[in-house]
């Protein structure tokens, strides 16, 4: 049922491009027509070499003209349906990636926090490759492939019944038996690929440890424990190894019993018949007529796996295109917001078995400073996630300047955020363009004014090419160098509101003093949010919220709180004790 | 390649046997055209029957034949290949968990790994294709050539010409699609790392509002790969046609030669179709040849990532200093750079720490003090100057007598697969399960396992099903298990409330063995208790003293210790 729901959606892309499927199709007929063409001709000329004296030339040249033509027009024909075939597929494969990433960019977060990463990255790159190669093959080949063998049989039925007959009974035989090895090793190489993956783990583990593996000298044993690994790994792959490896030659040996049968049979019919019902030049022709017949048979039961494994892969890739989107959007524009923030009786959760936030209001007047504290579990960075939509409330709501969040389209709502997370996201190009994500117009001269303020300047000067040196997993920037850039960006959005999730975690406490001054002056004037693990960061907030357990707490300025000796106090006291 | 093909040695049999019995196997086949021209020019000429039977019989003896040798063949060739990986995956592995840790920093974990399995199956695929088929497939080209000077020397000529052209049209269509094909890998790793940005950076995208530019941004690339992969499609595309026409034009060419031959009686007519028949195997030979110089291609490529490892050259270690030093641990004058060159990572530090001190680290983040930590266990070697534990040089203890003294808590607090206990008895593996307790408690890690199920409680991968302050606890309840005389936490308790973290101080210093303890930290508080504090600052030891005396002399520790307490006293 799925399946042929994939088939059908598969079929659509294709359909996109009618006219090149159309022109593959008949370019392959024409192209395997002519294939099974040219034997009939040059059996035609073997004949016409009767003997000595007797060979007639002027027949022989003629054929040779038409055979000279046929090669050429296969060729081309050929070599079009190739290029057709890949544009085809190449295309199909673009159109489905870019829907992926279409729909990449309007999932719900939920969908992307709960997936690991890597399934989905590669659901957009590695299946939709191998689905591309697996149809590609298929177009190529499972098309052709089925001309061949029904042209073959029809020709080889125009030269002589009963021989094509024996072929085309006789030759499923090699079909089967190469199921029946593969068959017979699928487990082993299920159990070759469960050993390996064993191994892989293994050495995972010790290879992001090695230091640990050191320090409890675990050399040897570890060693030992791998040898044993690789030692089964051994035994089962020689298995798999060698039993898959007997497919070529068993399917062979059957094509050479066909062969020599139908030399048997030909050669007879031609001696009884004195070359009446067949000739030499036709039973030329059926030898290799026969050895066409199994080729095809071979590649089709390849690519049918193939194919299969396709379907599969598209299957995984049409799952995530078929993923709900976030509901949908708003209409209102928020532009330059006062910045009032409001919860009213709001209730959220990831999974409806564990409540998190329940009822929670709250009112943030423009410009205040609101400090959320608790410890680690308790729904801080969740009320963030609602802040930003990035998740909607199961019930209650959530306003800015008096306007529900659903209200407002997702985008104006989210730029009039500056958001640091303590996840440092930077892509693969320069310093630069990082800090100008927000802002991809920005002069140099803000850029650096950027930098300068979250005193990422000093160090981004120091890097081997400045501003335009690449940022990649290899360029050696550490987790505070990182939090800064994410800082430096939104020093030159500079948006009406503020969001700073655990924002210098990462960095020395000295530099972040530093920081500190210029976050002040941002926030002056600006409704901020900020966590907060260190409690000396959020000393100067307007408001403290302490949650716990998803609920506000206690909730106030750091002396009041400090006063009410509460949950806060005793949080504060054990940071300094 | 040829380094890691020692590894072969030990399967010489396999090797010779392998690829002989495929060449015989390969003989026989090229005998069917000369026996269909047997019964063309013997049996159909002269009504022979029993000649036609028994070359029947002997086509389908020589096919029988073939499978024995050949199913032989494979078996040699599989166990030759598969030992061959193995002992290639058993060396590399030693010698990985051998690389002192500098060197193994050099490559990346995930560049290990895949080296190990991916390289290393690569490898083992080229060697079992190599030992069948490099042989075979030339074999049969250059037999198949050869049979047809047999069978007429004078027409044979179209093989000596053919077959070259053939080699340079499927091995010159190869060599020019390389370079594009390569383009097309760098372009897909473009896309898998925007699509990677996207799936991870999707709040900070949607946060600046940006997805409709990414959406524009992806789009762009994809198209560039579709555009080159489209390209080197065209070329590759050309392959089948070019060698069909080459080969069918050979064949005319062939036929119109035997034709005058058979006129002039020089052959008979079975003859040609023998012709015939090996013009046709040499086309199937060539580009099953093509496509395993493709797999070769890999396999050496792998095979050089493989042997970079393998072979890499070990560090020479310098003599070691024979005076011998007061104290625990000594640094003189230690510098240390990771690679020849760089920066250093510490200069010039000097410090005696006694035995059973507690000794505090602190400094800003890349200011030198994981390295200062990795060089008393002897992960690495000072480049210049002389670290002592316990009166004598770290360079003249065995690699493991050392570490033996040592039980250190990285900062990545990590456990394995298993179960608690497992990960606890890594340490001990004679620990009595009271022992066990006993560390736990001190490691204030046995409140929340009894929640679990006690020493029972599964790991997973990485010990995700803790949170990191327990995980932390975890781990440094499994370094007091090793009851070592010198206990190193290097910023292990930074996920842990500051209460807990008390608490957890107390229990060490109350443990009742003698102990020398080194506490890595950013936080000031930590570390004020400890009986002498190193201050670092992009690697020298800008102070070394007590609390008080910091406070007085040293202006990075006064800073630090301001940025975290200044502001509550004034507040007071």
């Amino acid at each position: 049922m799925k399946k042929s729901g994939t088939l059908k959606r598969i079929l659509r892309y294709l359909g996109r491009r009618k006219l090149l499927v159309l022109l593959s199709v008949l370019l392959a007929g024409c192209s395997v027509a002519l294939t099974l063409y040219l034997p009939t001709l040059f059996g035609d000329a073997i004949d016409l070499m009767t003997g000595e004296g007797s060979v007639d030339f002027p027949a022989i040249v003629a054929l040779f003209i038409t055979a000279g033509g046929v090669i050429l027009l296969t060729a081309l024909t050929n070599w079009l349906m190739n290029i057709i075939n890949n544009r085809i597929t190449y295309g199909v494969a673009r159109d489905i990636r870019n829907h992926a990433m279409k729909k990449l960019q309007s999932l719900p977060l939920s969908y992307l926090d709960s997936h690991p990463e890597g399934d989905t990255v590669s659901r957009i790159i590695t299946d939709v490759d191998q689905f591309s190669d697996g149809l590609l093959m298929s177009f190529t080949q499972l098309f052709t492939g089925v001309i061949t063998v029904l042209g073959t049989v029809g020709f080889m039925i125009a030269i002589d019944r009963l021989i094509a007959l024996v072929v085309i009974l006789l030759t499923p035989l090699s079909l089967l038996l190469a199921r029946f090895i593969a068959s017979r090793t699928h487990s082993m190489f299920k159990k070759q690929a469960q050993i390996r993956g064993e191994q892989t783990s293994f050495i995972q583990e010790m290879t992001d440890n090695q230091k640990l593996v050191r320090t409890y000298g675990m050399e040897e044993e570890n060693i030992e424990k791998f040898r044993e690994i690789n030692e089964r790994l051994r035994a089962a792959a020689l298995k798999a190894t060698f039993f898959s490896s007997l497919v070529n030659p068993t399917t062979r040996i059957i094509y050479n019993i066909i062969y020599a049968i139908v030399a048997l049979m030909g050669a007879l019919t031609v001696t009884f018949s004195g070359g009446a019902v067949l000739t030499v030049g036709g039973l030329s022709c059926l030898l290799s007529y026969a050895t066409q017949y199994a080729k095809p048979f071979n590649e089709i039961s390849g690519v049918i796996a193939l194919l299969q494994e396709a379907i599969a892969c598209a299957e995984r890739v049409f799952e995530l295109i078929d993923e709900t989107e976030e509901c949908a959007d708003g209409t209102l524009e928020l532009s330059d917001p006062l910045g009032k923030v409001e919860l009213e009786s709001v209730s959220f959760s990831y999974t409806p078995e564990k409540k998190l936030i329940e009822n929670v209001s709250l009112t943030v007047t423009p410009g205040m400073r609101v400090a959320i504290v608790g410890p680690t579990g308790c729904g801080k960075t969740t009320l963030i996630n609602l802040l930003m939509r990035f998740y909607d409330v199961d019930s209650g709501a959530v306003k800015i300047d008096g306007t529900a969040l659903p209200l407002i389209k997702r985008k104006t709502l989210r730029r009039n955020f500056g958001m640091v997370l303590q996840d440092t996201v930077l892509r693969n190009a320069t310093v630069r363009e990082n800090i100008a994500m927000g802002r991809p117009d920005a002069t140099d001269e803000e850029i650096i004014k950027a930098a300068k303020a979250a005193h990422a300047h000093s160090f981004i000067k120091r890097l081997p090419k400045g501003y335009d040196t690449v940022i990649s997993p290899a360029s050696g920037l550490s987790q505070g160098q990182r939090q800064l850039l994410c800082i430096a960006r939104i020093m030159l959005t500079l948006p009406p509101m503020l969001i700073l999730d655990e924002a210098t975690s990462s960095i020395d406490t000295r530099t972040e003093m530093k920081i500190q001054d210029a976050f002040a002056k941002m926030m002056e004037e600006r409704t901020s949010f900020i966590v907060a693990h260190r409690l000396s960061t959020i000393k100067d907030a307007d408001m403290i919220l302490v949650m716990n357990n998803g609920n506000i707490v206690e909730s106030g300025t750091h002396e009041s709180l400090l006063e009410m000796g509460g949950f806060y106090a005793s949080l504060y006291n054990s940071q300094f004790a | 390649m040829k380094k890691s093909l020692t590894y072969l040695r030990k399967y010489k049999k396999e090797v010779v046997l392998g690829p002989l019995f495929k060449l015989i196997e390969a003989s026989f086949e090229l005998f069917i055209p000369l026996l269909v021209a047997d019964i063309i020019d013997r049996g159909i000429k002269s009504n022979d029957i029993p000649a036609i039977v028994r070359d029947a019989l002997l086509m389908v003896a020589l096919g029988i034949l073939g499978l024995c040798f050949s199913v032989t063949a494979q078996y040699f060739c599989a166990r030759a290949a598969v030992g061959f990986g193995t002992g290639v995956r058993n060396a590399l592995f030693e010698k990985i968990q051998h690389l002192t840790h500098s060197e193994v920093d050099s490559y990346s974990e995930s560049t290990l790994i895949t080296r190990l399995t991916g390289d290393v199956n690569t490898m083992q695929n080229g060697v079992n294709l190599v030992l069948r088929l490099f042989l075979r497939s030339p074999f049969i080209v250059f037999g198949a050539a050869i049979m047809a000077f047999i069978v007429d020397a004078h027409s044979a000529i179209w093989f000596v010409i053919v077959i070259p052209l053939l080699a340079i049209v499927v091995f010159g269509i190869m060599l020019l699609s390389i370079p594009i094909q390569k383009k097309v890998q760098k372009k897909l790793e473009r896309v898998l790392c925007l699509t990677r940005e996207n799936v991870g950076g999707a709040r900070v995208i949607r946060a600046f509002a940006r997805e409709d530019e990414e959406i524009a941004v992806f789009d762009r690339e994809n198209r560039a790969l579709v555009s080159l992969q489209k390209k080197v499609g065209v070329l590759s595309a050309l392959t089948n046609p070019v060698t069909y026409v080459l080969i069918n034009a050979a064949t005319v060419a062939l036929l119109y030669t035997g034709a005058v031959r058979v006129d002039t009686g020089a052959v008979a007519v079975g003859a040609v179709v023998a012709l015939f028949n090996y013009m046709s195997q040499i086309l199937v030979e060539l580009i099953k040849l093509a496509n395993l110089i493709v797999s070769i291609t890999k396999a050496v490529a792998s095979a050089d990532r493989v042997e970079d490892v393998l072979y890499a050259p070990e560090k020479e270690r310098k003599a070691p200093d024979p005076k011998s030093y007061e104290g625990a641990v000594a640094f003189k004058d230690v510098t240390l750079r990771y690679t020849e060159g760089a920066d250093a990572a510490l200069s010039c530090v000097s410090f005696t720490a006694k035995r059973g001190d507690t000794v505090g680290i602190i400094g800003s983040t890349g200011s030198g003090k994981s390295s200062l930590i990795n060089l008393i266990g002897g992960l690495y070697y000072p480049t210049e100057g002389s670290v002592s534990v316990f009166g004598k040089d770290i360079l003249s203890y065995g690699e493991k007598e050392l570490l033996a003294s040592i039980a250190y808590v990285p900062q990545k607090a990590v456990l394995f697969r298993g179960t608690v206990s497992e990960n606890l008895r890594y340490a001990a593996p004679a620990a009595s399960n009271e022992e066990l307790w006993e560390a736990l408690s001190l490691a204030q890690a046995a409140d929340f396992l009894l929640e679990k199920d006690g020493l029972d409680t599964a790991v997973e991968k990485g010990g995700s099903n803790f949170s990191g302050g327990q995980r932390q606890r975890l781990t440094i309840a499994r370094a007091l298990l090793k009851k070592a005389p010198i206990l190193i936490l290097d910023d292990s308790a930074s996920a842990l409330d500051f209460a807990t973290e008390r608490r957890l101080r107390e229990a060490i210093s109350s443990l009742d063995y003698d102990h020398t303890v080194f506490i890595v930290s950013q936080r000031t508080s930590s570390i004020m208790h400890a009986d002498l504090i190193v201050v670092l600052d992009d690697g020298c030891a800008v102070g070394i003293g007590k609390h008080c005396e910091l406070l007085e002399t040293c202006k990075v520790y006064r800073e630090i210790y301001d940025s975290q307490f200044k502001k509550e006293e004034e507040s007071k």
